[in-house]
């Protein structure tokens, strides 16, 4: 009646790093409560030997169950199964979109309590207690279970930790419910718009919906070159179509740390703010004194971006000139 | 087709919440207001129905909640239900997320409706998974951040942001969909629906008209517990420009300096 189950996502055969984290955390729990880190991979195009590497993040057993990827109700029956079969009581997912589908589902499922963007976990008497940040991560709860759990990660909580060693492949066959395979997915991962490079870039700056209309990135694009950065977004002006998903930061976007990260018009979502928040210089500018985003910007500018960038630009170009 | 969208009530925007350290639950006091994240929820109903390219019958708003919900209902209606449904029952008081879906799902099931759609979180629970709860008890395919949705016959087809970029799913009805706030710009209600609002048919339900199990919601039923709250960890205050559009010139020659210093320019 013990362990931890993870699931782990993957795409063209590559696991995904929260997964990794989620394991390795597991693995760093799992001694106090008993049992062992166990993965479960849902999908089919990925080798054994590739699948017992999970084995270096601290799994011992994988559990590998061939069956429709991408899509959240079909982990759930392979999760549910596993975890009955193996008296398994804690389910744990990284952080991501499809981790909360497969958690909600299961949780239902199971008749399991669940706690979502978890930030830490620990043990008390043998009892898994997990931290969740709520309300704009004003306050953070501890969160205890009665019965079943199942744990999502807050994105980038968890450090994927190699510590060596192989995990034991069992393959499962899992019975799929008629309605897990209604949603059927057609196209996975389509790349938006153009492929910028922004990972490499020492600065960034970043435009969202602040900036008002798409013409506008033009603001940042302008400031951006004079301090010789690239330009990142957020999701709302992404899924606008203002700019290319390859520069979007945040929960389904991409993590950055860059030396300067400066937001022009972002209010500073939790989605958004872990993709950027271990960045060295965080600067804010949007006109609403109370958006989230001065909670954690280290200089915080309240004012109008329409007034301020264009002006911003013109200094900092002839500061480089002088 | 019949489409029933699940809205919730929430504290206003404008006011500052907290969590009650005796009770451990979310300070429900002060104004609220319909869960705006629902109102595109309501917006994608309606453009289903206008579209044309299937028939929707009827929509109607469902909620639980206190009694304090009914305006929630008849703001929903205002923005285009036709009808609404509201689970109340001091029972459901302190339900976590699985209470909750299961006691929506309840409800549900008495409407039976085609479609279910929701709003992608709520604003004060940010829990994001009602709606993969609600389709997990009602035994149909779900899919969550949907911002692309298109209706023929009994299938549809919808676009998301996930992991990876982009997804296009392809979903049989009954289904339960949570759209994305970037699937629309929710219309403003007109006077008369705002006026007319009231008058709509409004149902009150209990945890027994719908088949509830006490055991099941409510604090007792809840798997989950808060055993405390506490403060995140001290962060050095930034340096703050208050008022930087009444001197532009002096703002933007504080932002230099400050980059500067840093050795960011
Ligand atoms: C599961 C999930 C995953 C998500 N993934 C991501 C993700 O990967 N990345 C991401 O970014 N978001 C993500 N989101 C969305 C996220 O919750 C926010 O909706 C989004 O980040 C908001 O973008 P924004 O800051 O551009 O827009 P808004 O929240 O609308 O903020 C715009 C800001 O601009 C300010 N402003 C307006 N005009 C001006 C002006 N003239 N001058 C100065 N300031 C101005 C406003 O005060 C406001 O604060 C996700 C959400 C969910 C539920
Ligand atoms: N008590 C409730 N009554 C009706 N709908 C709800 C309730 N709680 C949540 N929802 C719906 O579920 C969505 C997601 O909420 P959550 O999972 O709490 O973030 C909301 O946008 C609503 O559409």
């Amino acid at each position: 009646m013990a362990g931890i189950l993870v699931y782990v996502l993957a795409k063209d055969g590559e696991f995904n790093k929260n997964s990794l984290g989620a394991i390795s955390e597991a693995a760093s729990v799992v001694g106090s409560i008993g049992g062992e880190a166990a993965a479960v991979v849902v999908g089919g195009d990925i080798a054994d030997d590739k699948l017992a590497t999970l084995g270096n993040y601290g799994a011992t057993k994988v559990y590998k169950v061939d069956g429709p990827e991408g899509v959240a109700q079909p982990a759930v029956d392979a999760m549910a199964k596993v975890m009955n079969d193996n008296g398994i009581e804690i389910a744990l997912f990284g952080g991501g979109l499809l981790g909360l589908e497969i958690g909600a589902g299961l949780t239902a499922r199971l008749d399991a309590g669940v706690t979502m963007e978890v930030t830490g976990i620990k043990s008390e008497g043998g009892r898994i207690i997990v931290e969740r940040p709520v309300l704009q991560d004003s306050q953070i709860v501890d969160v205890a279970f009665n019965g079943k759990a199942v744990i999502v990660g807050r994105l980038n909580a968890f450090e994927p930790k190699e510590t060596g060693g192989s995990a034991a492949v069992e393959p499962v066959s899992v019975e799929f419910s008629e309605f897990s395979l209604k949603a059927e997915l057609v196209t996975r991962g389509e790349q938006r718009g153009a492929d910028v490079n922004i990972e490499d870039a020492d600065i960034l700056v970043a435009g969202g919906r602040g900036l008002g209309e798409a013409d506008n990135f033009k603001l940042a694009e302008d400031l951006a070159d004079s301090l010789g950065g690239a330009v990142a977004a957020t999701r709302a002006v992404v899924d606008a179509g203002w700019y290319p998903y390859a520069a979007q930061i945040g929960q389904t976007g991409k993590t950055v740390a860059p030396k300067l990260y400066l937001a022009a018009g972002i209010s500073g979502a939790i989605q958004h703010k872990v993709g950027m928040q271990a960045s060295e210089n965080i600067v804010a500018i949007n006109k609403d004194p109370n958006a989230p985003i001065f909670e954690f910007s280290d200089l915080g500018v309240v004012g109008d971006l329409h007034k301020i960038v264009p002006k911003l630009t013109e200094a900092i170009k002839a500061k480089k000139g002088a | 087709m019949k489409i029933a969208v699940l809205v919730k009530e929430v504290p206003d925007a404008a006011v500052e919440k907290r969590i009650d350290p005796a009770s451990k639950r979310l300070d429900r006091s002060g104004e609220k207001n319909l869960n705006p994240f629902d109102t595109h929820a309501i917006e994608a109903a309606m453009q289903l129905r206008e579209g044309g390219a299937v028939q929707v019958d009827e929509i109607v708003a469902v909620t639980m909640g206190p009694d304090s919900s009914k305006s929630a209902l008849t703001k929903a209606v205002s923005l285009g239900a036709d009808r609404s449904v509201q689970l109340t029952d001091d029972a459901l008081a302190g339900s976590d997320v699985n209470a909750t879906g299961y006691a929506l799902a309840k409800v549900l099931e008495s409407e039976s409706p085609d479609l279910i759609l929701l709003g992608q979180q709520s604003d004060d629970g940010e829990c994001y998974a009602v709606g993969a709860v609600v389709a997990d008890h009602l035994k149909m395919p779900s899919l969550t951040q949907v911002i692309k949705l298109d209706a023929s016959g009994d299938t549809l087809t919808c676009e998301r942001q996930a992991e990876y970029g982009y997804d296009t799913v392809k979903v049989t009805l009954p289904a339960v969909i949570s759209v994305g706030d970037a699937i629309n710009e929710p219309r403003y209600p007109s006077l008369k629906a705002i006026m007319g609002a009231k008058k709509k048919p409004l149902e009150t339900k209990s945890a027994g008209d719908v088949g509830i199990e006490a055991g099941k919601v409510g604090e007792a039923g809840s798997k989950t517990e808060v055993l405390g709250l506490n403060p995140p960890p001290a962060k050095a205050g930034g340096e703050l420009i208050a008022d930087a559009d009444d001197d532009i010139d002096g703002t933007v020659s504080k932002i230099v300096s400050w980059l500067d210093e840093r050795k960011l320019i």
